[in-house]
């Protein structure tokens, strides 16, 4: 099913292309041994080069270049071993230099791909454009002062990589899976931390409509979207506009916009006439960059397994459904949790623990992976505890509370409250036999054809033993003396 | 003989035999600094206390044994190049009071074999000319006079003052850059041997930007031993220059004995026309005669592609300045004016601080770099340089260093060429071609003209190959005796 | 002085000036575009005499339309030697007060401008 905005002049597609600026993990910065933390105090993470004082010259960094190569080769992207950097020359209070320092005509990362999930279980393939280096600006904060705009160049310099997808996207949806795969890639490589709430990955949003099979009408650039859900919305509120404009007759003229997510609507970005004349040209401070195939192949051979992959693996070793495989490897961190947890145990237990109880648990403590009460190997503990019949499966869910409140071992909990399974047939014959004469009634009318009281049966029989009650062995128990009379 | 007369290689024997102590040596300059500047105005700033300081300092390294390869030799440095502590202005206003917290990596490594800055040398504003008549700090006026004339006469550009503080023995050697001619053509009209050595042999880091790929620190000097001493000071590989070239620095000093038995000499048909001067066609006649009696063999070679190396060199500078001169807007550093928003500050500081030939190379550079020009002038340019570039590798497979005039004519009057700006553009018209090609140059006095004023001869070599070019310069500097000195001299009658 | 230059110009072997495409010369509205482009303001009065120099130059630089550069690939430094890299090493940075050192407005750990509206 696609998504569509219905007009009054008939049915428009969305056609959607996203530029995402991911900062590139490293100590120092593409170009100066400045360093690239997050937060420090104004101007101290910049050397003379970043501030563009006279003389200063771009040297660049090893480690960035590596970045980029890995992130490259992890969207099955061809890597240009010969690229260039060009200077994009524009003037602006956080661009000491009067120029950006990118890679125009010769990207480092040429064509490559995305596959993505939606919800109806459908993939998709959202090809890559290429992907680029550059440096990123400082910051102005204009709230400081009523006059003056405060200028910070802690971030000036630090590595971008720009990914550009091809138009490709047609739905917010597509976007959004687009966004998520992206990121789970970045953080995979370790190459990009992905956090857009700490503005280390932001996307620019391209946006245009069209009647289906028509050529490709004017877009709009929507800039600087700093979340998955705010890129979404900001393409359906953009797109909405656009089909207004055309269907009264109107134009779409290419601009700049910026969404307003109180308003959910975007708005035009104050007009600058010569903003697109960037006067591109290669940088005389650098020379071409030459990679060594060699050099490549080897980042090629320690990249991590990958989360495509890993997801295939997964249902493969695992038996794993594709949706159950999808959520375990998001995250890196989350997939080695479970492959701890499941090796050697049941796995497909081990996957509706993770995914449930284990989840829901860390949403609510408001934990993460890292800081996690439970570890994997615990977790697994609890696992044996199933598997070996020492508990039940209702039992194991209240044990599973106790050790995220107090971080203690499943085993300890269970004896400490007495948890141990029963699976004495003859405690059991009593719970049922007690039960049977309790509800004299029930007994009747389920003799008389009204069988799902079986779980009635069941669930009294559990509250009669305390939960402790072997789930297989009471159901037997139920069946023989029901048949028995 | 006078302090002030001494060359740096008898200077430095002097020192070390304690004929003379650096506090001497040094004061004899900064009195004929005190003497000349007033009138030349070759320099911006001076620096007596720093030069004194560094004096002291060279005496107590030259006692104890420790002394370096410059110690206490007194020198102007260009003020192009940022020197930690001491105002650098590039010529301009629009750095205003800028005092740099650092030290150009080709100062430093003079600081560090122990040579004395005496100040910093006018210039044309941002390097861009070639008479020093674009300076905001006013013009520099050439020691040299013509024979029966008081007319103030250019010292050449953008390094007139560090040549004008050699000429007139205010210094003993002095730095420079050289983009399309800056350091040779000054080094003509003052009658010094002055030499742009290889892109990529001196460091540019912590020298304010023209055209980065074209910009190279070089020395001036009153001999081409004198030059070889400098050079092989400033060279060097710096890892914080990514156009710096990995290679070792060879005995420049050695290389200027080698003669030039054997070796062959290109003459370059493209540099001779109708409207050469018949006095400089002549001094190059000499010229090769005298490499020709040294022993060495005289080939015709042909440059095609060099008529066109001007209107190269003014597309490519321009648009490489346009962009490296962009940092000056009035945030950071120097010059704010304007009190209106953020354009308005741009706009003003730039008007007010950029003097006029500034701004009409920023204004060309933006231009042939703007959307729908850039294939049609930029690109085209450096397609036309490479061929440049490919004429110069062709000639040097057939010979070995080459020998042109350096400028079309000495120097000339204050005031001349300035109300066409292409005219004063033409003055580097033997000079652009290596630059563009990156390859080694240098200007040696070889002559004097018709009115008494020095001439000079350009060996243009390989690259990297900056030996060959001091071993032909030193046979030229020995066969021309060039002993002439300027009008105005210290020591002299002012 | 125009035919003056012309024929200087002949004689080093560059193409006269007349006939110069006038599609290539600047006029007045691409002269403020140009100023506005670079961030510097020219006053009104200023505008002819510049937009006179800058096609004196343009004029003279468009004889390298002559040029045969056919396949050639453009050259960008004097040496064609591949870029060097760097390790990745905080070595630099921590110097606020050397950066800020200089500003002309300045307040505390920030450099200011007038206040911008995006």
């Amino acid at each position: 099913m696609s998504y569509s905005i219905e007009g009054s002049t008939g049915t428009w597609e969305i056609v959607c292309g996203l530029e995402v600026h991911a900062q590139v993990i490293s100590k120092s910065k593409l170009f100066s041994g400045a360093a690239t933390d997050f937060g420090a105090e104004p101007n101290t993470q910049v050397s003379l080069v970043d501030a563009a004082f006279p003389g200063m010259l771009p040297v660049l960094n090893r480690e960035c270049v590596a970045q980029a190569v890995r992130t490259g080769l992890g969207l099955n992207a061809q890597i240009n071993l010969v690229s260039r950097f060009d200077r994009k020359n524009y003037f602006y209070a956080d661009l000491p230099s009067g120029y950006q320092i990118s890679q125009f005509a010769h990207p480092i990362v040429g064509k490559g791909e995305v596959e993505i999930e939606l919800a109806d279980g459908s993939t998709r393939q959202i090809g890559v454009t290429r992907l680029h280096l550059e440096q990123d600006a400082g910051k102005s904060l204009h709230d400081q002062d009523p006059a003056r705009s405060f200028i910070d160049l802690n971030r000036c310099g630090v590595a971008l990589m720009e990914i550009v997808s091809e138009p490709d996207i047609r739905s917010p949806e597509e976007a959004g899976a687009y966004l998520r795969k992206l990121r789970t890639v970045l953080r995979y490589l370790g190459t990009c931390d992905g956090n857009m709430d700490e503005g280390s990955m932001r996307a620019d949003v391209n946006v245009s409509v069209r009647h289906a099979g028509e050529g490709f009408r004017t877009r709009c650039e929507v800039k600087n979207v700093n979340s998955i859900r705010f890129v979404m919305q900001a393409i359906e509120a953009e797109a909405k506009r656009q089909v207004e404009v055309w269907e009264s007759g109107g134009e779409v003229h290419q601009e700049t916009r910026l969404f307003d997510p109180a308003r959910n609507e975007t708005r035009s970005m104050r007009s600058k006439e010569d903003a697109h004349d960037y006067r591109y040209f290669p940088d005389p401070d650098l020379l071409p960059l030459v990679l060594e195939d060699a050099w490549v192949e080897e980042l090629r051979t320690t990249l991590p397994e990958l989360p495509d992959a890993k997801r295939s693996r997964f249902m493969r070793e695992y038996g794993l459904p594709v949706y159950d495989s999808g959520v375990l490897v998001a995250e890196q961190s989350v997939a080695e949790f479970y492959e701890t947890v499941a090796r050697g145990r049941d796995a497909r237990l081990a996957a509706n623990w993770v995914i449930g109880d284990f989840f829901a648990a860390l949403n609510r403590t408001g934990k993460t992976i890292e800081t996690s009460p439970v570890s994997a190997a615990s977790l697994g503990g609890l696992l044996d505890l199933i598997a070996d019949n020492t508990i039940n499966g209702r039992i194991a869910k209240d044990v599973f509370e106790a050790m995220v409140e107090t971080g203690a071992s499943a085993l300890k909990i269970v004896e400490e409250r007495g948890l141990r399974q029963v699976t004495d047939t003859g405690a059991i014959d009593d719970a049922v036999e007690k039960v049977f004469h309790a509800h004299p009634d029930k007994l009747a009318e389920y003799k008389a054809g009204k069988e799902k009281l079986f779980g009635f049966f069941v669930g009294q029989v559990m509250k009669a033993m305390a939960g402790k009650g072997n789930p297989a062995l009471v159901n037997e128990a139920i069946k023989k003396r029901l048949v028995g009379g | 003989m006078m302090l002030t007369d001494f060359s740096i290689a008898e200077a430095r024997d002097a020192l070390r035999a304690k004929k003379v102590s650096a506090r001497e040596l040094t004061a004899a300059h900064l009195d004929a600094v005190a003497a000349l500047n007033p009138r030349l105005n070759a320099f911006i700033t001076v620096t007596p206390e720093l030069a004194e300081r560094q004096a002291e300092a060279a005496d107590a390294a030259i006692a104890s044994g420790t002394a370096g390869a410059l110690a206490g030799i007194p020198l102007a440095i260009k003020d192009l190049f940022c020197t930690e502590g001491v105002r650098t202005t590039a010529g301009s206003r629009i750095l205003g009071n800028f005092v740099p917290p650092y030290e150009s990596t080709v100062s430093a490594n003079l600081l560090r074999d122990g040579a004395v800055f005496l100040g910093k040398a006018n210039l044309d504003e941002f390097a861009m000319g070639s008479s020093n008549m674009t300076s905001a700090f006013g013009a520099v006026e050439n020691p040299w006079k013509r024979r029966d004339s008081d007319a103030a006469l250019v010292p050449g550009g953008s390094s007139g003052g560090s040549a004008a503080a050699v000429s007139a023995r205010m210094a003993m050697g002095a730095t420079g850059t050289d983009t399309g001619g800056s350091i040779r053509q000054p080094a003509a009209f003052c009658g010094l041997a002055g030499i742009k050595p290889s892109y990529g042999r001196c460091s540019r880091w912590g020298v304010v930007a023209f055209a980065s790929s074209l910009d190279q620190p070089g020395p001036f000097a009153r001999s081409v031993r004198d030059c070889a001493i400098l050079l092989g000071s400033m060279a060097g590989f710096d890892a914080k220059d990514s156009t710096s070239v990995g290679m070792a620095v060879p005995d420049y000093e050695a290389a200027c004995r080698r003669g030039v038995r054997g070796l062959r000499i290109g003459v370059p048909r493209e540099y001779r026309n109708d409207n050469m001067p018949e006095e400089i066609e002549k001094l190059w006649q000499q010229g090769l005669a005298w490499l020709r009696d040294a022993g060495a063999e005289i080939v015709d070679v042909s440059l095609p592609h060099t008529k066109y190396g001007l209107a190269t060199y003014y597309i490519v500078a321009p648009a490489e300045a346009s962009s490296n001169l962009a940092r000056y807007d009035g945030v950071r550093f120097g010059l704010r004016a304007g009190d209106g928003d953020l354009t308005d500050i741009y706009e003003r500081t730039r008007a007010a601080g950029f003097g006029a030939e500034v701004k009409r190379r920023i204004m060309i550079g933006t231009y042939v770099l703007s959307a729908g020009y850039y294939d049609a002038y930029y690109l085209r340019a450096q397609k036309v340089r490479a061929l440049i570039l490919k004429d110069f590798s062709d000639a040097f497979t057939q010979v070995d260093a080459l020998l042109t005039p350096t400028a079309p004519s000495a120097a000339f009057a204050q005031g001349e060429k300035m109300d066409d700006p292409v005219a004063m553009y033409l003055n580097d018209i033997f000079t652009v071609p290596a630059s563009m090609a990156g390859v080694p140059a240098m200007s040696v006095p070889a002559g004097l003209s018709a009115q008494g004023l020095p001439l000079g001869l350009q060996v243009i070599g390989r690259p990297y190959d900056e030996e060959t070019v001091f071993a032909v310069s030193q046979v030229i500097e020995d066969s021309a005796a060039f002993s002439a000195r300027p009008a105005v001299i210290a020591g002299g009658r002012a | 002085m125009v035919r003056r230059l012309a024929a200087r110009l002949a004689c080093w072997g560059f193409s006269p000036l007349e006939g110069i495409d006038p599609n290539m010369s600047l006029d007045s509205a691409t002269v403020r575009r140009i100023a506005k482009l670079a961030r510097i303001r020219v006053e009104e009065a200023d505008i002819a005499r510049l937009q006179g120099e800058l096609n004196g130059i343009l004029g003279w630089i468009e004889q390298l339309a002559e040029v045969d550069v056919e396949g050639v690939e453009p050259l960008t430094g004097g040496a064609q030697i591949a870029l060097r890299l760097r390790e990745d090493l905080v070595t630099d940075g921590g110097i606020p007060e050397q950066i800020l050192s200089n500003a002309p407005d300045r307040v505390g750990a920030f450099f200011t401008v007038p206040k911008v509206v995006e």
